[in-house]
């Protein structure tokens, strides 16, 4: 029926002026841009990067995002914290879902992107299946990790005493750099399934299906800026990403050590919590768990006295 | 002293502070924490002495028996020199004319319950009456409940008012508002039973008639204190506390002594502000007196029991 | 009856009937003129062969001598520590590990007096507080966390929880015991086994610990106990084989802790400092609620963490409540800390002190105006009245720094908006307290502080089963509770 559908659409021209020498015409190349505060500008700097794939083909120009534009989403990122934190349980995980309907929509593109970045049609049609699925899987966690991760605490007097999960706020993420889109996929859902809001910076090497997710993230109904998106060059940003005093905290995803010890030591400049995911085979089943989701978020504790009146005891 | 009127003290009731009870009850027993040791021990005990409203308030009460009891405040235990009497004899309105003869001379006050004591369950020009009467009997003070099941009712307005007549009919007599705290249910009614009554024109707020349990208890007194301590910053105008009924040791009373003078001061450590309501308190205070003088552990049997 | 204008009226708590003194006897505590390392369930003369005093911070008076680790015992206690990890405790079974702990548990309860006179000897805190709530509470932790020891599994579904092998823990003078007992409890429990760190001021009530432990026929280095001051911490914190680093103490510290560690696979919990807001609004319970701010600032003379220690007060009720408040400081007893009678202390060290001094005249020469109590203080040791500051500014470092002593700083409010941005413009995060009758307004108000524990209508309460720790610059981690077995496991599946 699909077919059939765009089989006609094809053959026939709105307009009627079909054109038989079509065959020459000019392909329009996509910009590549970054992703803050829901708005996809060029970066600020004006500078580009032009990565290539292992046959050599350049796969485009990509914005080589400077510290500044990991500021200007950093601010972004946090005037919409509140909201989306303050978001109810259920409507995130609705919105996770409609991420993933929408990434199920331009399924053909994300394989198309991910071939020109080496990937066989075969493992990369298993990516795109699996991101789907991840972000239905963290779509469902929304609102459930908190009943897993809360306790209500026995206290000796009389109140009432309970914990609770919340998220941390910003976080900054330094996506995997393999696994391009799963990946990238795999440490945004978990983070914002908890209420945080996130700027990340997408593979180097393999940067296109990250920017064209943002476009997934714009035309689904996620608000923007909780979800903020750049391109360029880790060893450039990655210093930036954990210095900043309004991060609360910091995801790396690769084995690295000496970068793993400068985030480790920076992070300490307002004490940022460090999440590293570099054991993660994120095609594994460990790839998903509550138990990301409880990487950024926070324990608080709640007090408050229970009236015990007298002679009321009997009550029960 | 002019008559309180309901026009000049508009206030809604209603809006009385709220009281947290696990709060209260936390900052009443940090009070029992003080240790009280050696002179402050013994001046406690006298301080105590000096305050408490001996008390007999039964329907088998007799001539003899009050007289009994006067005697008994003007000399609690004669073979101590020295000690003070205690601050009145509380008695049933017709009892009042014993006791004022019996107390002549002594300085120790006349207190009298009234207004249908003890449930309150009567009408007004009844209440009235009863006070009169213990007033023209010699009553130096007047110990009235407030209706209870008006307040519970919401009708804050009617147990001002019938405060505020009582308080007419005392003339120059002292009134002490019982508020029969075991009977209100929370510390929050307690405030505003508390409010209510002075701005009616209580010279002194009582927790309780002694005929129903809980009487009076630390956090409960504690609550009638701050109250009296705002209405003080307010107002300036000094109101009297007596709690009653269920202090019966001298270490209790002590405790209450510490919360007395850690929430309200100097100004009300004495018996013009403030009274133990107890008939069996007294007794204990002389035990415990004769041991801190003689250092030996006292029994009941050489203390009179009247 | 003569009534005087309000404004001129003034409670005087200055009675004539006034408390004698009634100290607590020093004989039923045992103090040792000098104290080795514990080290492999013995006691190890130090190689560094130095000894330093610790005073009562009441009197100035010395009370032991305590040994000082240097390198050297760091890495003998940590093979102890690691041998019997490996030899014996992570093969022992989790219910015989417990037994253990309970034991400790009780003993704890049994010495409970003697620990509560050394450790208002050696702190300066009220022997009221050591007796009520230091050494009980640190008892009921060993208790809540020897349950654990055979429940693991089911703390955290789907994993199997796995111990870390040797932590290696520094605790703060400001609770002694209690954070030994909140640093080692969940510790065993996990399967760990530890080295742990005194404070060089308060070295005494672990010490007994110590004695206590080796008292239960805990397996030999399971639990090892040194004394030092930072070099000996710093020692601690680099050791290779530590695999877990737990601290309470100042941010400051917290920091350098995080850059050493860096690099490492060593785990941290981080338990540092605060600047907690203690909100109240005008339909609070307000006498509950100066209990409330009292309690908060004033417990073990500010020395706390958690300390309240900026109070905002919503600007219809400021002038009651400060009047409240300051009603409330007269009553408050300073002075020997083994009076039963005493609600104030010592301050902990001369050090602490200089701090606290300097903040008071930071606090003058910011424009904020000083209140401090009329008592009295001992002429010897460490004092310092309790104080608060009104008209402060939220931009006055009084109101931004953590003074670690008995200063209140007030601040004024008009709505709720307002009273969240102020109370969360910080870096900390670690605690806070709304006051308000109003249940609605107290959810919104304890989800909207960005702190990791929130009382609301009540101030300082701590339990074995509920978890404590921060947000932000507050540190990470948290202590107490399920939660607080959290840090001292792999959950690696």
């Amino acid at each position: 029926m699909e077919k059939s559908i765009k089989k006609s659409s094809l053959s026939v021209s709105p307009n009627g002026l079909e054109k038989k020498t079509s065959s020459k015409r000019l392909e329009v190349l996509k910009t590549y841009k970054i992703y803050i505060g829901g708005q996809f500008p060029r970066t600020e700097s004006g500078r580009f990067y032009t990565p290539v794939n292992a046959t050599g083909k350049k796969l485009a120009n990509v914005c080589l995002s400077s510290r500044k534009d990991f500021r200007d989403a950093v601010v972004a990122a946090r005037s919409a914290f509140g909201k989306w934190a303050d978001r109810a349980a259920f409507n995130r995980g609705q919105i996770l879902y409609r991420m993933a309907e929408m990434l199920e929509g331009r399924k053909a593109q994300f394989i198309d992107e991910l071939m020109q970045q080496d990937a066989t049609k075969a493992k990369a049609e298993k990516e795109v299946n699996l991101a789907i699925d991840r972000l239905i899987y963290y779509a469902g966690w929304c609102d459930k990790y908190q009943q897993l991760f809360s306790t209500v605490n026995p206290v000796a007097t009389s109140h009432f005493n309970f914990s609770v999960p919340e998220p941390m706020g910003v976080v900054s993420i330094i996506a995997p750099q393999s696994d391009s889109l799963l990946g990238l996929v795999s440490v945004i859902a978990p983070v914002i399934a908890g209420g945080n809001t996130c700027v990340v910076l997408a593979s180097e090497t393999k940067p296109l299906c990250s920017v064209t997710f943002a476009e997934v993230l714009n035309s689904s109904d996620l608000p923007g800026a909780v979800v903020n998106i750049l391109t360029g060059k880790p060893s450039e940003l990655l210093p930036w990403f954990v210095d900043h005093m309004d991060v609360n905290a910091t995801i790396y995803c690769e084995n690295d050590s000496t970068n793993r010890k400068m985030l480790q030591e920076k992070s300490a400049s307002n004490l940022k919590r460090i999440v590293f995911y570099d054991t993660i085979n994120w095609y594994s089943e460990k790839g998903e768990s509550p138990y990301h989701i409880m990487d950024t978020q926070e324990i608080k504790t709640t007090w408050h006295p229970i009236e015990n009146i007298a002679g009321s005891g009997g009550g029960y | 002293m002019a008559v309180a009127r309901s026009k000049t003290i508009v206030s809604d009731f209603s809006l009385s502070p709220h009281i947290d009870q696990v709060g209260v009850e936390e900052r009443a027993s940090r009070f029992t924490k003080r240790s009280i040791k050696k002179e402050s021990k013994l001046n406690g005990l006298l301080l105590t002495l000096n305050m408490i409203d001996l008390t007999t308030l039964e329907g088998k009460d007799t001539d003899g028996k009050v007289k009994q009891l006067c005697y008994k405040a003007m000399h609690p235990y004669d073979a101590i020199q020295g000690l003070p009497t205690v601050a009145a004899v509380c008695v049933y309105p017709s009892m009042v004319k014993v006791a004022k003869k019996a107390l002549d001379g002594s300085g120790i006050k006349v207190a009298s319950v009234a207004t249908a004591f003890p449930s309150g369950q009567a009408p007004r020009d009844v209440k009235i009456r009863d006070t009169k009467y213990a007033v023209a009997n010699g009553a130096d003070e007047v110990d009235m409940v407030i209706s209870r099941g008006k307040f519970h009712a919401g009708e804050y307005n009617f147990v001002f008012d019938e405060i505020a007549s009582i308080k007419e009919a005392c003339g120059e007599a002292r009134l002490k508002v019982i508020l029969e705290t075991g009977e209100l249910g929370t510390y929050d009614k307690v405030r505003r039973a508390s409010d209510i009554a002075m701005h009616a024109g209580a010279d002194f707020i009582k927790t309780s008639t002694g005929k129903i349990q809980p009487a009076a208890t630390m956090p409960v007194t504690l609550v009638m204190l701050e109250a009296i301590r705002e209405f003080y910053y307010k107002t300036g105008k000094m109101i009297g506390m007596k709690p009653a009924g269920g202090i019966s040791k001298s270490k209790l009373a002590l405790h209450y002594l510490v919360m007395l003078k850690e929430t309200l001061g100097e100004d009300w450590m004495n018996n013009h502000w403030f009274r133990f309501g107890a008939s069996s308190l007294a007794n204990d205070v002389l035990m415990q007196i004769v041991k801190e003088k003689t250092g030996l552990y006292q029994a009941a049997n050489y203390f009179s029991v009247d | 009856m003569a009534t005087r204008k309000s404004n001129t009226l003034k409670l005087k708590f200055d009675t004539s009937w006034s408390y004698a003194p009634a100290p607590e006897s020093k004989s039923a505590a045992t103090i040792n003129k000098q104290y080795d390392l514990f080290i492999n369930g013995a006691w190890q003369k130090p190689s560094s062969k130095k000894y330093f005093d610790t005073i009562n911070p009441a009197n100035e008076e010395k009370l032991s001598e305590v040994a000082e680790a240097n390198e050297a015992d760091v890495n003998k206690a940590v093979v102890a520590a690691r041998n019997a990890y490996e030899k014996v405790w992570r093969k022992m079974s989790a219910k015989e590990r417990a037994k253990y702990i309970f034991r400790i548990a009780r003993m704890v309860q049994e010495k409970a007096r003697e620990l509560a006179i050394i450790e208002s000897l050696d702190g300066g805190k009220p022997i009221r507080e050591s007796r009520d709530f230091d050494v009980p509470t640190a008892a009921n932790h060993f208790f809540y966390y020897a349950g654990w020891a055979d429940k693991l599994e089911y703390a955290f579904p789907n994993r199997n929880p796995q111990s870390l092998g040797v932590a290696g823990q520094i605790i703060p003078w400001n609770f002694p015991l209690l954070m030994a007992a909140w640093k080692i409890a969940p510790a065993l429990a996990t399967g760990n086994t530890v080295v742990l760190k005194p404070a060089e001021t308060t070295p005494l009530s672990a010490l007994k610990l110590a004695e206590i432990i080796q008292e239960s026929d805990l397996p030999p280095g399971v639990v090892n106990i040194i004394t030092g001051a930072g070099a000996t911490g710093a020692a601690i914190v680099k050791h290779p084989d530590i695999n877990k680093i737990a601290f309470t103490g100042s941010t400051e510290v917290g920091k350098i802790i995080q850059k050493a560690i860096a690099g490492t696979h060593k785990k941290a919990t981080l338990e540092l400092g605060g600047k907690a807001a203690n909100i109240i609004f005008e339909d609070a319970p307000l006498d509950q609620a100066v209990e409330g701010v009292i309690n908060g600032i004033f417990f073990n003379q500010g020395h706390v963490c958690c300390a309240g220690s900026r109070l905002y007060v919503q600007e219809s009720v400021a002038k009651q409540v400060i009047k409240k408040l300051k009603d409330r400081l007269e009553s408050l007893i300073v002075g020997d800390p083994l009076d039963k009678n005493t609600d104030i202390g010592a301050i902990n060290s001369k050090q602490q002190l200089e701090t606290i001094h300097k903040y008071l005249k930071i606090g003058k020469q910011e424009g904020a105006e000083m209140y401090e109590t009329s008592c009295a203080l001992p002429r010897k040791g460490f004092w310092c009245r309790p104080t608060l500051f009104t008209n402060v500014a939220q931009s006055n470092r009084i109101a931004q720094e953590e003074i670690f002593g008995p200063v209140l700083a007030v601040l004024t409010f008009r709505t709720e908006d307002e009273v969240i941005e102020k109370a969360n413009n910080t870096p900390y995060g670690l605690s806070a307290g709304v006051w308000t009758d109003k249940g609605s307004k107290i959810f919104n108000m304890t989800r909207r502080m960005r702190a990791g524990v929130v009382w609301a209508n009540t101030f300082n309460k701590f339990d074995p089963t509920s978890p404590f720790g921060g947000y932000k610059e507050s540190g990470f981690g948290r202590e107490g509770g399920l939660h607080g077995l959290l840090p001292y496991l792999n959950l690696a599946n």
